[in-house]
């Protein structure tokens, strides 16, 4: 009997056990295949949601759900800490004992925040007055200090590169913005966004009119800022080329790394522990029966919910194409497609791959109905729908209508210079 | 030898092409950086640069040039000013390293 084993069941490991089980519906009911996921915990964080509890937009009730009823009843669900990945014996040891064998190994243990890369953050003043919301827990602590701040500086610092979802720290900004300014407090409060690239966002054109948004918000930015240190009892944190910048309230977006046992795998993965991963076929580097999906990848695309929904539909081709021993196909173009929330009851939407950056235009048509890399009210009513859209057709890895896994070139407006197909 | 302005470069001012870069070109790079002149302790990371590249496809990150180019993050901050990574890869002669997004 075939075994195929994914660790992980965020958004990633959960899209995948729902479309292997539909894939492989008929194996699974002869007996000739079965399914194994392993988590370590049991609720599901609907995470897009984590930027608005914050800000009181979202409870943090409404953005989770038990992890076992968004997977097939096919599949087992097992719920234990991975302990290590042998890749040369084909074996997952997990911590509560049990080691499981497996034909092919799907690894979706994405990726998670590590304050403690950070000299000081950890340190005094952590949770008092620096904050991170890339966890339930950091998301409600920093609801309750933005719920009590009465005026002040607030710094918003990305610490390093690769985050996941790119762009919440600048829809952070934007909603500190409105947060305050609804408030009546936006002329006590100075806003000041630090980042170690070399604009606003990764991407030029995107950039441009995201540094545009955040001076007509009077956001101050900070570019080129590696963040060095931070004294949270004197409310400073330090650039490596000793640039200060007060605060008295730090947001950061900590350094990301991926699931420990990825380091413990000789040749798995690098040395953040993000799988080193083929980024067309999305199959690691280090044996040809494991492959790897979402946030856990290194593959140079965001990381991102939509890029894991965009991936499921190459990854599960390419894993029906293994076991039928056929050769794999370079389907995945790193696609990502993102709302980013400008406050004020509108956002922006991007979309966009490998090779080109986010551009002006429509989506996901040419007619429309959304504008690209525009504030609409639209792209903000999508924003929202988006998180019933998540556990009704995301999860259970469904495709989308009009949006297929490889970014379309319709609609966008590109550079003349590079309008060759 | 080749002369800067005769190497194609990208609109970042990275070279088109690794393999047009030489030891004469990078000390030009440097130059026009702001940069020099180039010590022991630059060349240090200017090489392990160019290795890890060739080897690996990518230049390395700020976080492995600290831990195994034998120059500490903070030095490489005096170095190489801002950000220590990208400027290095450009004189190094090696595209922008990807690391974000």
């Amino acid at each position: 009997m075939r075994h195929l084993v994914i660790l992980g069941a965020g958004t990633a490991g959960t899209v995948m056990a729902n479309r292997l089980a539909r894939s492989l519906r008929r194996d699974i009911t002869d007996g000739t295949t079965r399914i194994t996921i392993v988590d370590q915990d049991a609720v599901h964080v609907y995470q897009p949601g984590l930027l608005f509890i914050p800000f009181g937009v979202y409870t943090p009730d409404q953005a989770v759900r038990g992890r076992a009823a968004q997977l097939p009843k096919t599949v087992r669900y097992v719920q234990s800490r991975i302990e290590s990945l042998d890749t040369a014996r084909d074996t997952v040891t997990l911590a509560n004992g049990e080691v499981l064998s497996y034909d092919l190994c799907i690894v979706a243990t994405g990726t998670h925040v590590a304050p403690e890369e950070l000299d000081g953050l950890t340190g005094p003043g952590w949770g008092e007055r620096m904050f991170e919301f890339y966890t339930l827990d950091g998301a409600k602590r920093l609801a309750k200090a933005l719920r009590e701040f009465r005026g002040g500086r607030i710094v918003i610092n990305v610490v390093e590169m690769p985050i996941k979802c790119p762009v919440a720290p600048l829809e952070f900004a934007f909603l500190t913005d409105w947060f305050f300014t609804e408030r009546g407090l936006r002329d006590k409060v100075s806003i000041t966004y630090a980042t170690p690239l070399d604009g606003a966002f990764t991407k030029p054109a995107s950039s441009k009119s995201l540094a545009h948004l955040l001076t007509g918000k009077g956001i101050a930015l900070e570019t080129e800022f590696n963040a060095g240190r931070v004294d949270g009892t004197a409310g400073e944190l330090v650039s490596w080329d000793e640039r200060m910048l007060p605060f008295d309230l730090l947001v950061s977006i900590p350094t990301h790394k991926g699931a420990e046992f990825i380091t413990r795998s000789p040749g798995l993965g690098n040395e953040m522990g993000f799988v080193l991963t083929d980024p067309r076929t999305l199959q690691a580097r280090v044996k040809p029966n494991v492959f790897a999906i979402g946030d856990a990848t290194d593959v140079p695309a965001s990381k991102a919910g939509s890029v894991a929904h965009f991936e499921a539909e190459v990854l599960t081709g390419n894993i029906l194409r293994f076991l039928a021993d056929k050769p794999l196909e370079p389907g995945f173009d790193g696609h990502a497609n993102c709302f980013i929330e400008t406050g004020h009851h509108k956002a922006l939407l991007i979309d966009f791959n490998y090779e080109t950056e986010p551009l002006t235009g429509n989506f996901p048509f040419a007619w429309g109905p959304m504008p690209l890399l525009k504030e609409s009210r639209l792209n903000h009513l999508g924003k929202l729908a988006f998180r019933h859209v998540y556990w009704n057709a995301l999860l259970p890895g469904y495709d989308f209508p009009g949006i297929p896994a490889q970014m379309k070139r319709a609609g966008k407006r590109f550079p003349v210079a590079t309008t060759t197909p | 030898m080749p002369e800067l302005t005769a190497v194609a470069r990208t609109a970042e001012g990275f070279l088109a092409r690794a393999s047009d870069w030489d030891r004469d070109l990078a000390t030009e790079l440097a130059a026009e950086a702001g940069i020099g002149p180039l010590t022991d302790r630059h060349w240090l990371v200017l090489d392990y640069m160019r290795n890890t590249f060739l080897v690996k496809g990518d230049g390395p990150t700020i976080r492995t040039l600290g831990k195994e180019s034998g120059v500490a993050i903070k030095e490489l901050y005096q170095l190489f000013p801002k950000g220590p990574a990208k400027l290095a890869a450009k004189i190094a002669g090696i595209p922008k390293p990807h690391g974000c997004i």
